[in-house]
């Protein structure tokens, strides 16, 4: 089924928790409501015409113009060898959303790592806990407005460009 | 299952942590694992030692100014990441890659795939306890590294691929030189089989441990060699394919159970030896038929793609690959996410119905075939 089948099919199930298409883009997608998204996610991987059996990737897309952040779920079928785009828009200052680990079990390393780098909470996950950064570490560092710290424990995150140490180039001065 | 006996834990559990720096984790992975006596029964794995922010770097830097990065994706096969990458960029731009170029991308891929599963073979069987054969398949793979650096001029992170193409064209003789390596490859594998494949002991060591059926490995979306093993006949360049994969002759091999059960680890190392026939058979036919021509298709000065978004798959040596490039009009990628195999097989750790034993997760973690920098990134 292309995307615009499958959009047509949950549309018919769950009316205004499927928010939109967008087929604009080159690998069209379709937006739900993340209060329902664990329902929906359980649809999609159980009905026998859609059987999304293979979660691929999770991904989170930071947007501050507009204040939000889209996660991003790309989802295949083996046996129908369809693919499907589902993006969630949540917002950037409280992002929370359902945690799917209970369907695909690659689900909770993925959302692990986009908590840790975007700050959004899946409600409900088994273990949400930071996965890439140490778990004291501060902020979320995928997010466009992240600022890097000096410092971690004492240990500086700046080092001087190791051509200026031969004194062979002299740095530029600073204004 | 193997013939132990499993016991339910009488004293306390003891943590130890395995790693990061273990010479059976394949680079800086921490396993915490609770053991009563030799018997496992939890595993956390802990990553992030070899994080280096590549999806960070990524919206710092131009198109074209990424692709060194993506060598260092899965530096054991820096042209798979290359390619997917490129691919997703010429996804964005719609750009039409000249033919050649397409047959010298499958050649530099099918090749780093022989490197990538003679390092996998190696290792596997270094980490199963015999050093010789991981000699052996160094040697062959030094030979790999020979023809790259003739090729494009790299022995590890090659970044011989570009947007619209590839950055060299063969170098006179080269041809011959690979066919001659290759027909000596061949008998190798012959040779590699009768030393460790078929060794009685090795085989022991390695059927019916660790066995993954089809469902599981789907749902811990385990791909690429490890899921063929599991007896899923899933190959990208067979199910979808990409480059000039179509008009090539070549077989996908499936886990059967040959020595054990389906999806054991035996069957995990059957079908990367067998891909490796099947990747020098792809060489043969490209380096045979491929046209002449252009190598590099013209591409704009400054790469702009229009906002867009786009999610391209490729087969790597350490299964499927994916890009997810969001681009906004800006010369530089919007958001680039990277989906890897590794990544995704390390879910499994947690997940294991039995309790192992601990010589058994290492041979897990071998025949996995799990590399640091590739699930951090």
């Amino acid at each position: 089924m292309i995307t615009k089948e499958i959009f047509e099919k949950l549309k018919e199930k769950f009316g205004d928790d499927i928010i939109r298409l967008d087929e604009s883009v080159k690998d069209p997608f379709v937006v739900v409501n993340p209060q329902k998204w664990l329902e929906i996610a359980k649809y999609l991987h159980d009905d026998p015409d859609l059987y999304f059996d293979f979660l691929m990737s999770i991904a989170g897309v930071d947007y501050p113009d507009e204040n939000l952040i889209r996660v991003v779920y790309h989802l295949w079928s083996y046996k129908h060898r369809h693919m499907l785009v589902v993006k969630v828009e949540l917002n950037r200052e409280n992002p929370v959303v359902d945690s799917i680990d209970s369907i695909w079990a690659n689900a909770n390393w993925l959302e692990r790592e986009t908590y840790d780098l975007f700050g959004v909470v899946f409600k409900g996950s088994r273990n949400l806990k930071r996965l890439l950064m140490p778990e004291d570490w501060e902020g979320h560092p995928m997010r466009k407005d992240y600022e890097e710290p000096k410092e971690y424990h004492g240990i500086s995150t700046e080092r001087e460009n190791p051509v200026y140490l031969f004194h062979l180039v002299k740095p530029p001065e600073e204004e | 299952m193997a013939e132990y006996a499993f016991y339910t834990p009488e004293g306390e559990m003891l943590t130890v942590n395995m790693g990061p720096h273990h010479p059976s984790t394949h680079g800086v992975i921490k396993f915490v694992i609770d053991v009563d006596s030799e018997i496992i029964h939890k595993i956390t794995p802990e990553i992030g030692f070899l994080h280096r922010a590549i999806e960070k770097i990524a919206e710092k830097v131009t198109y074209p100014g990424f692709l060194p990065y993506t060598d260092r994706v899965d530096y054991l096969a820096a042209i798979s990441a290359n390619v997917t990458y490129a691919m997703a960029v010429e996804k964005l731009l719609e750009l039409e890659i000249p033919k050649r170029a397409q047959y010298l991308r499958v050649i530099a891929i099918e090749l780093n795939r022989i490197a990538s599963h003679l390092i996998f073979v190696g290792a596997y069987s270094m980490d199963l306890g015999a050093f010789t054969p991981f000699l052996h398949a160094i040697r062959e793979r030094e030979k790999t590294n020979d023809l790259f650096e003739a090729l494009c001029g790299q022995r590890l992170t090659h970044h011989y691929i570009r947007i619209g193409g590839v950055s060299h064209d063969l170098p006179p003789g080269w041809k011959d030189r690979a066919l001659e390596w290759l027909d000596h490859f061949e008998k190798f594998i012959d040779e590699f089989n009768r030393l460790i494949t078929f060794n009685h002991i090795f085989v022991k060591r390695m059927a019916n441990v660790v066995v993954i059926p089809p469902e599981m490995a789907i749902n811990h979306g385990l791909v690429g060699p490890n899921l063929r093993a599991s007896g899923v006949k899933w190959d990208l360049r067979k199910e979808m394919p990409y480059l000039v994969y179509p008009e090539l002759d070549f077989e996908v091999p499936v886990g059967t159970g040959m020595m054990g059960s389906v999806g054991d680890s035996f069957d995990r190392l059957w079908v990367r030896i067998l891909e490796m026939r099947e990747s020098a058979k792809i060489i043969r036919q490209a380096l045979k038929q491929m046209p002449e021509g252009e190598i590099r298709a013209k591409t704009p000065r400054v790469i702009k793609p229009a906002p867009n978004e786009v999610y391209v798959r490729t087969e790597a040596p350490r299964g499927d690959m994916g890009f997810y490039l969001v681009s906004d009009g800006s010369p530089r990628p919007y958001r680039l996410k990277i989906r890897t195999g590794s990544f995704t097989a390390m879910t499994i750790f947690e997940h294991l119905k039995e309790p192992i034993m601990i010589q058994d997760l290492v041979a897990l973690i071998s025949s996995l075939d799990i590399i640091a920098p590739e699930i951090d990134r």
